[in-house]
């Protein structure tokens, strides 16, 4: 017979009393913790959301049509925009043609084809350290190899080509992550019915993997957008008033390429040549370009998260 | 006892290296009967899931990883282990299903038709027929027939283990290797695998690795025994289970160790 278990004595009972304080104390650290984290996010946010509120008021007399339709002008109240937002749009296209297939194909080749070994580390860590140099560096190499060693000019061409550098980086990176993140299993299933290695990359890697690239393409995008170092390093021009030719035309072949090679400004900078300015009208119209520029990158970045959710909905692992 | 037929393949002193130089498979020689069941049993680590995966050169996928001696595959003789044999090509005549189902994220139907598109077929027609005769032969027809363009994913387990069999099924192999297909499932749904397996045996040859002796015991015709990489035993399942004529099978399958 066992002896019978006394039914809780004094001393569990101050035990007990001694958990719950440690506990307690414990939990402490938990609350704690979350107000500093929450101190430390409200910090960043209200200063943003300040910011952005107060470019909004400054800039609000030229939140209007007229603001997006017409040329820089010697008198702010007519100074408009059109040529800044039409160059950055023109220079957008050349970085996202330059920088997508060059980035996706790098980030692919790395990740499936190429072997591992200390090379491919090398290659690794200088990709890595690429996204991290300073942004007037590539204004730099843009100037030497673009602008004068290939002679391109200081045209929209070699804007878009020194962007496209600027964010090749982010394109590798991301669709290197986003490749990772596809389980072996599936590959092995792939390959195990036969598949070749351009057969698995296509029909599987690809396909499960394009909503992270695409991500990271947009936040490149929204990234190159507001760049201005590199842009003033090769030599956009301040004041334009006229907009690059067409990229399509109403006789065939119906595409033209001269607007490639033609002078432009881009929306950060005028928003620089404005602030410059000592008459304060000029001021207004910069703050109104500064809303404006924070307005698209968040629209672009929103769009990011959008289709990532979109396109992850049907994948589960 | 098991009535005999042909040697659908053997190894031969297949050794196998892994890339850290851990040799995982000594000297293995082992025959697969044509129509039969074979299953490879054994305490984890002890190289069987590595030695299924021979017979469809998936270690190729990783380098540094090194095969020597042969499996060949008959009638015609091939080492598949061959450098000059294109593992791709042993691919196409030998499939695999996997421990965990891994359907791919497309839908029903495309799991199925992915190893046909891969061969190069481009006929909708055939491409269909192939799809239900597949789906058939798996018994899930008749659970996916009203939504084969319903996502893989949103099947249970033990039906996207069906489907990963039906899809490894679709291309007409001449042996299918099972890497313990049951392990993630549950009871029902694995006694529906087994009894899959069981029928698909008139049809081709059969691998299967597994961890769990009663399954090697219900569902194979032969049973092998392997321990660090070696072959310990291997014979028709009765005699394995109850007449085994080495100690350390007597053992493991008696569960004095494992």
């Amino acid at each position: 017979m066992a002896t019978p278990a006394s039914v809780g004595s004094s001393s569990s009972l101050k035990n007990l009393a001694e958990i719950r304080a440690m506990i307690k104390r414990h939990k402490m650290n938990d609350t704690l913790f979350s107000i500093i984290g929450l101190l430390a996010l409200m910090l960043g946010l209200v200063t943003l959301l300040v910011l952005f509120t107060d470019l909004i008021l400054d800039g609000s007399d030229r939140f209007n049509l007229e603001f997006l339709s017409s040329f820089p002008s010697r008198r702010a109240a007519h100074a408009g925009l059109l040529s800044a937002w039409v160059g950055s749009f023109l220079v957008m296209m050349v970085t996202f043609i330059a920088a997508v297939p060059m980035g996706v194909a790098a980030g692919l080749y790395l990740e499936e084809y190429a072997p591992k070994n200390w090379f491919s580390d090398l290659i690794e860590i200088n990709v890595t350290n690429l996204a991290g140099v300073p942004s007037i560096i590539y204004g730099l190499l843009a100037l030497g190899l673009f602008v004068y060693g290939l002679g391109f000019g200081q045209s929209i061409l070699t804007a878009g080509l020194t962007l496209g550098l600027l964010i090749l980086p982010i394109v590798i990176v991301s669709t290197r992550e986003s490749i990772r993140a596809i389980p072996v299993a599936i590959r092995e299933a792939a390959y195990a019915v036969g598949a070749t290695k351009w057969q698995v990359v296509y029909d599987h890697v690809l396909k499960y993997s394009y909503g992270g690239i695409l991500t990271g393409v947009i936040i490149g995008m929204a990234r190159a957008l507001g760049e201005t170092a590199p842009i003033i390093t090769i030599g956009a021009l301040t004041f334009i008033s006229f907009l690059p030719p067409s990229p399509v035309t109403s006789e065939p072949p119906y595409l033209n390429f001269e607007w490639l090679s033609s002078g432009f400004t881009v929306m950060p900078i005028q928003m620089f040549n404005w602030l410059s300015r000592p008459d304060h009208a000029f001021h207004v119209n910069a703050a109104a370009t500064g809303a404006i520029i924070i307005v698209v990158t968040l629209l672009m970045n929103g769009t990011a998260i959008y289709l990532r959710y979109k396109i992850r909905k049907n994948i589960k692992w | 006892m098991v009535t005999p037929t042909p040697i659908k393949a053997e190894s031969r002193n297949l050794n196998f290296y892994y890339s850290n130089g851990t040799r995982a498979l000594k000297s293995i020689t082992m025959p697969l009967h044509e129509k039969r069941i074979t299953a490879l049993i054994g305490p984890s680590g002890c190289g069987k899931s590595t030695f299924l995966r021979c017979f469809n050169r998936m270690h190729d996928l990783y380098p540094g990883n090194q095969y020597e001696g042969e499996i060949l595959l008959h009638p015609d003789n091939t080492n598949i282990l061959a450098k000059a044999v294109d593992p791709i090509e042993v691919r196409m005549r030998i499939s695999m299903v996997f421990q965990k189902p891994n359907p791919f994220p497309k839908s029903i139907y495309e799991n199925v038709a992915y190893g046909l598109r891969v061969r190069g077929e481009r006929n909708k027609r055939v491409i269909d027929d192939k799809v239900e005769e597949a789906l058939k032969g798996a018994a899930i027809w008749n659970e996916v027939k009203n939504r084969l363009n319903d996502l893989a994913f949103n099947l249970s387990g033990g039906q996207q283990q069906r489907l990963c069999i039906a899809r490894a099924l679709a291309t007409d192999p001449e042996i299918m290797l099972f890497d313990e297909p049951t392990s993630a499932l549950d009871p029902i749904a694995t006694a529906n695998i087994e009894e899959l397996m069981s029928e698909l045996r008139d049809k081709l040859t059969i691998l299967v690795v597994t961890h769990n002796m009663q399954q090697a015991a219900r569902v194979s015709d032969y049973t092998a025994y392997m321990y660090l990489g070696e072959m310990v035993e291997f014979g028709d399942t009765d005699t394995i289970f109850t007449r085994p004529s080495k100690k350390e099978t007597e053992d493991y399958i008696t569960g004095k160790f494992g």
